[in-house]
C-alpha cells in the first residue's frame, strides 16, 4: 500500500494501482472515455489528464501508477485547462446530434462535455463523416459519433475472446469497424453497447424507443441460464423496453450475455395470451378467470390422483415451484417433475438434493485444472464460459470431452470428441488411469464392469494428471452431459474421477432456476428441501409411457422444451385435460392443451431464482402482467383456494418465501453422492451415423424463441442437419442437399449443412425447435436418405426456427 | 466455417514469412504481420487483396481484423493495383519548398496520369504522394522501388524513367 493525496484527501492505494483506480475507490471523479475498469489501459483519449505535483505536464490518471507521497490535483487550473482542451478536440469531429441520438441523456460524452468542456467550439471547418456498418441485428451503429476510445475493440480481444472490431486506417481516416461487411457474432457482443461512451454503438432493438429519463428501472435476475445474471429492467408504462446489466462482481461482474439482454423482446410477442382460454369441441374461447379456474379445479379433482401429472419447465421462480408441488401433493400425487430434457434419471435417489456448481462462481474461476464434459459452456452459460476463459488465459489447464468441437477462445490442453458412446468411453479412460494410480480406492470394484475393456490412452493420462496434480480442479458436467441417454453413468464416473483426483464436481444445469426446482421438490421422489417421500411418483419420462389423464404444464412448451417432443405431445393427446400455465400460446399448445391460464413472464412477477452457486436472488416485478394475465404464483394460490385445499392463503411471494425457508433453509449443497455401480453401456456406436443433439443458445425457452432480434443472429441455428465434410462425402451428400432424416419414431426432411465441428460418424441436429420434435430423443443411430430436388421445391421445410 | 485461403500464399512467401516468425516468441506470431504483408504484397505485383490479408491472418493464427488494421495504417501497403514501378513523391515541406509541385506536374505529364494513385495506361508506372522519407537534404526527392532519387529536376526524371524497363 502507498499513501497518496488526491485533491487534499489522504488515500491509501494498492501498489501498482493507477491514479484513476485510487480516485474511483475514494469516490473522486476523474473524467474518462477510454479507461474502463475491466479492460486494459489504452490511454488514448487523454480525458483523464490530472495535475501531479512535480510533474512538468498534466498526466493521464489511467496510465500513471501511484507512488508513495504522490500529490494529485484534479481541479487545479492546469488540470482543468488540460481537460477542457482535450474535450474541445474530442468534439471537433463529433456531430453533436444529441437530439436525434439514442444515447442522449445517458451519454458519457454529453456528461463530460457538460462538466469539463466549454460552451463554445472554435472549430468551424468541415467535420468528417463515417459510413455506418451493419454489425447484425443487435447493435446499431452511427460511426460518425465515434471518438475512437477503442473500448469496443479491446472488449472483443480481451473479454469476448474474438477480435471482430478493429481500428483501420490512420489519423483523420481511422475508423472503428469490421473492415469487411461482417456481423459481430460473440454471445457477449451486446456489452459493447454499454461500453461505448457515445452514441456510436447502440441497441438496435431499443433504437428510438424511449429517452433514459422516461423509463423506470427495476432490479431483476436474468432467467435464461443457471448463472442468474443481475440485470436492470427498464420499462415505460406496461412495456419492458430494454435490459441492461447490474454490477455484481460475484456473479456477472459488469457483463450480461446477449440472450439475457435481448430476450425481453419475447415478452411482447404477438403470442401472448390475453385472457384465460378454454377449448370446447376444438374451438378456443376466452373466459373469465373465475370460470377458468373453477373449470380446471373441477376437472382435476374428478380424476384419480395417480392419473394426474404436473410438469414444469426449468425457469420458473422458486415460489411458483413451491406452490406447484404443494398443489400437486395436496391433490395426492407425486407425479411431478421439471426434468423435461433429461433422458436418464435412474440415479435420482442417490444424486445430491440439488445439483450445483459445487463452489461459488468466483471460486470456480480460481481452479487450475478443468475437465469439461458434454458442454458448450460458452453458449449454454455464457458468463461461466467467460469465467472459464479467464482461468484458461491465466494458465489453468482446460480439457474437453465433448461431442461437437465447440470453439473455446483460449488454449485447450486436451480435447476428446465423439458421439454419446465415445463420451462415456473417454470418461472411463480417464477414470481407469486415475484408478491405476490409486489401487487402494475403496470403490474400485464398483467400477470394474464399466471399465472392462477400456484402455487409457495418452490423452486420458494427460487429463488424469492435470486433474490430480492441480491443487484446485473441477470436473464440469454440462447441459449435454445431463441430456445424455446414459447420464447416470456419466455422473457416476465423474464422481469417481473427483473422488480419485480430489477435484470438485460441478453440474451446471439448464434453465434459470433448476436448482430452485430441485430444492422446492418439483421431483417425484423428493419434497421441498430434499425430503424423502414414502412413495415415489412418476417422473416426466415415466409419465410419457403411462396414461396420464390430467396434465398440468407450467412454464414449458411440450414440443420444444423437451427432448422427446413427439411422445410428450402423444401423451398430452390422450389426456382428458391438459392445463397450460403459460404466457404464450403456440400452434402446438392450441393443439395439445384444453385450458390456457395466462401468466406473467419473469419481468411481470416477483419471485426468487436460485443460481448454480446456490445463491438465492429475489426480485420484484418490473411491469404489470400483460393484459389479464397474472403472476403464476397467484394463479396457483387461487387454484388451491378454488379446489378448497388447505394452506393456500398467501398475500405475497414473501409469505411463500417464509414458508419455503422453513422447509429448505437448512439444506447444505454438496454435489458428491453415493453413486451406484454403473452398468456396462450398450453405446458402442453404430456402423452408420449417430445423432447428437443439443439445444442451441437461442432455442432454450419460450421467451428466447420469441425474441426477434436474437433469432436473426448467426447463433440462431436453423433447423438443418449438420455433418462434417468427411461424413458428407461418405454419404454422397453436399451442402444444401435435402435429406430425409430417419430416426427412432419418425423421419423428417431437412437441409444438409456442412460443419466441421461435428465429429466423424455423427450428425448434429439442433433440438428445441418444433420442426424436429417428431424424431424422438436426439441420440442413437440415424439414417440419412438423399431426396431429389432442392429445398425450395419442398416449401418451407428447414426454414429458420421461429 | 469459411474456406481456407492458405493456398493463396506461395511456398516461397511462406518460407520467407517463417524466417520472420522464427525471430519472435512462439506465441507472438502477430509480430510478423508487417514483414508478412510486405512479402505477400511483393508476391502479388505490389498490392494486397482482402483474400491475401485473410490468408496472412490464417497463416499467423491471428484475427483477420488485426491484419486489416496494420495494412490500412501504414502507407506502404497498397490495396489497389499499382504500376510495375511505383513512384512515390514526397510533398512535405522541404521538398515542397524545393519545388516538388513542379516535379509532380512533370511526372504526371510524363507517365500521362491525372492524379495520385493512378496507373499509367501501359501499366508500367503509378504515382503516389508520400510523407517525408527523411531525405530532406536531397529535396526534392522520390522513391521508386527500393531506390531513393534526390535533387530531382525534370531532366533527371526523364533519364531515370528511361533507364527503367
Amino acid at each position: 500500500m502507498v499513501s497518496i493525496e488526491i485533491d487534499g484527501k489522504q488515500i491509501k492505494a494498492n501498489d501498482g494501482a493507477m491514479v484513476i483506480e485510487a480516485a474511483d475507490d475514494a469516490g473522486i471523479s476523474i473524467p474518462r472515455f477510454c479507461y474502463h475498469k475491466k479492460l486494459s489501459v489504452a490511454a488514448n483519449c487523454r480525458m483523464c489528464l490530472v495535475h501531479v505535483e512535480k510533474a512538468r505536464k498534466p498526466l493521464p490518471a489511467c496510465a500513471t501508477p501511484v507512488t508513495e507521497g504522490m500529490k494529485i490535483f484534479t481541479r487545479t487550473p492546469l488540470a482543468l485547462q488540460a481537460q477542457k482542451g482535450v474535450m474541445e478536440f474530442l468534439l471537433i469531429n463529433h456531430p453533436l446530434d444529441c437530439p436525434i441520438c439514442d444515447q442522449g441523456g445517458e451519454c458519457e460524452l454529453q456528461d463530460v462535455a457538460m462538466g469539463y468542456g466549454s460552451g463554445l467550439s472554435r472549430y468551424c471547418e468541415g467535420k468528417r463523416v463515417v459510413e455506418d456498418k451493419n454489425l447484425g441485428p443487435l447493435i446499431a451503429t452511427e460511426m460518425t459519433r465515434c471518438i475512437h476510445c477503442t473500448r469496443c475493440v479491446r472488449f472483443g480481444e480481451e473479454i469476448a475472446g474474438i477480435k471482430e472490431l478493429g481500428a483501420t486506417g490512420r489519423g483523420e481516416h481511422m475508423k472503428i469497424g469490421t473492415y469487411v461487411e461482417k456481423t459481430v457474432d460473440s454471445e457477449l457482443s451486446g456489452n459493447v453497447i454499454d461500453l461505448c461512451p457515445v452514441g456510436a454503438l447502440t441497441s438496435k432493438p431499443f433504437r428510438y424507443r424511449a429517452r433514459a429519463w422516461e423509463m423506470r428501472q427495476a432490479d431483476s435476475i436474468a432467467p435464461h441460464d443457471c448463472v442468474g445474471s443481475n440485470i436492470h429492467i427498464h420499462t415505460k408504462g406496461r412495456e419492458v423496453l430494454r435490459v441492461v446489466p447490474r454490477d455484481n462482481e460475484a456473479v456477472n461482474e459488469t457483463w450480461i450475455s446477449d440472450r439475457d439482454r435481448f430476450s425481453y423482446e419475447g415478452i411482447h410477442s404477438a403470442d401472448r395470451v390475453e385472457k384465460p382460454r378454454i377449448k370446447e369441441s376444438g374451438r378456443w374461447t376466452e373466459v373469465s378467470w373465475e370460470h377458468a379456474l373453477a373449470f380446471v379445479g373441477d376437472k382435476l379433482k374428478a380424476l384419480p390422483a395417480d392419473k394426474l401429472g404436473f410438469v414444469a419447465g426449468p425457469s420458473c421462480t422458486s415460489e411458483e415451484y413451491y406452490l406447484f408441488q404443494k398443489l400437486a401433493r395436496a391433490l395426492g400425487t407425486d407425479n411431478i417433475d421439471y426434468r423435461l430434457r433429461q433422458l436418464d434419471i435412474s440415479d435420482q435417489a442417490q444424486v445430491a438434493i440439488s445439483q450445483t456448481l459445487g463452489q461459488t462462481i468466483e471460486e470456480f474461476e480460481q481452479n487450475n485444472a478443468f475437465l469439461l464434459v458434454g458442454s458448450n459452456l460458452r453458449k449454454d452459460q455464457p458468463i461461466l464460459g467467460h469465467r472459464l476463459r479467464k482461468a484458461g488465459l491465466r494458465g489453468a489447464s482446460v480439457s474437453l470431452i465433448n461431442s461437437m468441437d465447440h470453439e473455446f477462445r483460449f488454449p485447450v490442453a486436451n480435447k476428446l470428441l465423439g458421439g454419446a458412446g465415445d463420451l462415456i468411453r473417454n470418461l472411463a479412460g480417464v477414470t481407469k488411469e486415475l484408478l491405476a494410480q490409486n489401487a487402494s480406492y475403496k470403490r474400485s470394484k464398483d467400477l470394474s464392469d464399466v471399465l472392462s475393456g477400456i484402455e487409457a490412452n495418452d490423452t486420458h493420462r494427460s487429463i488424469a494428471k492435470a486433474l490430480s496434480s492441480a491443487n484446485k480442479a473441477t470436473v464440469i458436467l454440462g447441459n449435454q452431459a445431463n441430456y445424455h441417454p446414459q447420464s447416470s453413468t456419466i455422473r457416476a464416473l465423474a464422481a469417481a474421477i473427483c473422488e480419485l483426483s480430489g477435484a470438485k464436481l460441478s453440474i451446471v444445469t439448464d434453465g434459470g432456476n433448476s436448482v430452485g426446482a430441485q430444492l422446492m421438490g418439483v421431483l417425484p421422489h423428493r419434497g421441498p428441501g430434499g425430503k424423502k417421500l414414502s412413495k415415489t411418483g412418476l417422473s416426466f419420462n415415466e409419465m410419457l409411457t403411462t396414461s396420464i389423464k390430467g396434465l398440468v404444464v407450467m412454464g414449458a412448451e411440450l414440443d420444444a422444451d423437451t427432448l422427446t417432443g413427439s411422445s410428450a405431445l402423444e401423451t398430452a393427446k390422450h389426456a382428458e385435460i391438459v392445463v397450460s400455465i403459460t404466457p404464450f400460446s403456440s400452434a402446438a399448445i392450441e393443439k395439445y392443451a384444453h385450458v390456457m391460464l395466462p401468466v406473467g413472464t419473469f419481468a411481470e412477477t416477483s419471485g426468487t431464482y436460485i443460481n448454480t452457486e446456490g445463491r438465492w436472488q429475489s426480485f420484484e416485478g418490473a411491469v404489470q402482467p400483460y393484459a389479464e394475465s397474472r403472476p403464476a404464483w397467484k394463479v396457483l394460490r387461487v387454484l388451491g383456494n378454488v379446489m378448497k385445499l388447505d394452506g393456500f392463503d398467501y398475500f405475497s411471494t414473501e409469505e411463500v418465501m417464509d414458508e419455503i425457508k422453513e422447509h429448505v433453509g437448512h439444506v447444505e449443497l454438496n454435489n458428491l453422492f453415493e453413486w451406484e455401480a454403473p452398468a456396462v453401456t450398450g453405446l458402442n456406436g453404430s456402423n452408420g451415423l449417430e445423432m447428437i443433439g443439443d439445444v442451441p443458445i437461442y432455442s432454450v425457452d419460450a421467451i428466447v424463441r420469441r425474441a426477434a432480434a436474437l433469432q436473426g443472429t448467426t447463433d440462431a441455428v436453423s433447423s438443418c442437419v449438420y455433418l462434417n465434410s468427411n461424413a458428407a462425402s461418405k454419404q454422397g451428400l453436399m451442402d444444401s442437399d435435402t435429406v430425409s432424416v430417419v430416426h427412432q419414431s419418425g423421419s423428417i426432411s431437412m437441409t444438409v449443412k456442412l460443419d466441421n465441428r461435428v465429429p466423424d460418424g455423427c450428425i448434429f441436429l439442433p433440438s428445441g425447435a418444433s420442426t424436429t420434435d417428431s424424431l424422438g430423443a436426439p441420440f442413437g443411430s440415424v439414417k440419412l436418405d438423399k431426396l431429389a430436388g432442392s429445398i425450395n421445391d419442398q416449401g418451407a421445410i428447414g426454414a429458420a426456427n421461429v | 466455417m469459411s474456406e481456407s485461403k492458405l493456398d493463396l500464399l506461395t511456398a516461397a512467401s511462406k518460407a520467407e514469412i517463417d524466417q520472420w516468425v522464427a525471430k519472435y516468441p512462439a506465441d507472438k506470431k502477430q509480430s510478423a504481420t508487417m514483414p508478412a504483408l510486405r512479402i505477400v504484397q511483393d508476391q502479388n505485383e505490389g498490392y494486397l487483396t482482402q483474400d491475401l490479408m485473410d490468408a496472412i491472418a490464417e497463416y499467423l493464427g491471428i484475427p483477420a481484423i488485426s491484419v486489416y488494421e496494420v495494412a490500412t495504417f501504414y502507407s506502404m501497403y497498397e490495396h489497389k493495383p499499382v504500376g510495375k514501378h511505383k513512384i512515390c513523391v514526397c510533398t512535405n515541406v522541404s521538398c515542397m519548398l524545393r519545388g516538388s509541385d513542379e516535379i509532380v506536374a512533370h511526372l504526371k505529364k510524363k507517365i500521362n496520369v491525372n492524379g495520385w494513385r493512378e496507373v499509367s495506361a501501359d501499366g508500367r508506372f503509378s504515382l503516389k504522394e508520400v510523407e517525408c522519407l527523411g531525405a530532406c537534404a536531397g529535396a526534392p526527392m522520390m522513391q521508386i522501388g527500393r531506390e531513393y532519387h534526390e535533387n530531382l529536376t525534370p531532366e533527371k526524371i526523364d533519364k531515370i524513367l528511361e533507364s527503367l524497363d
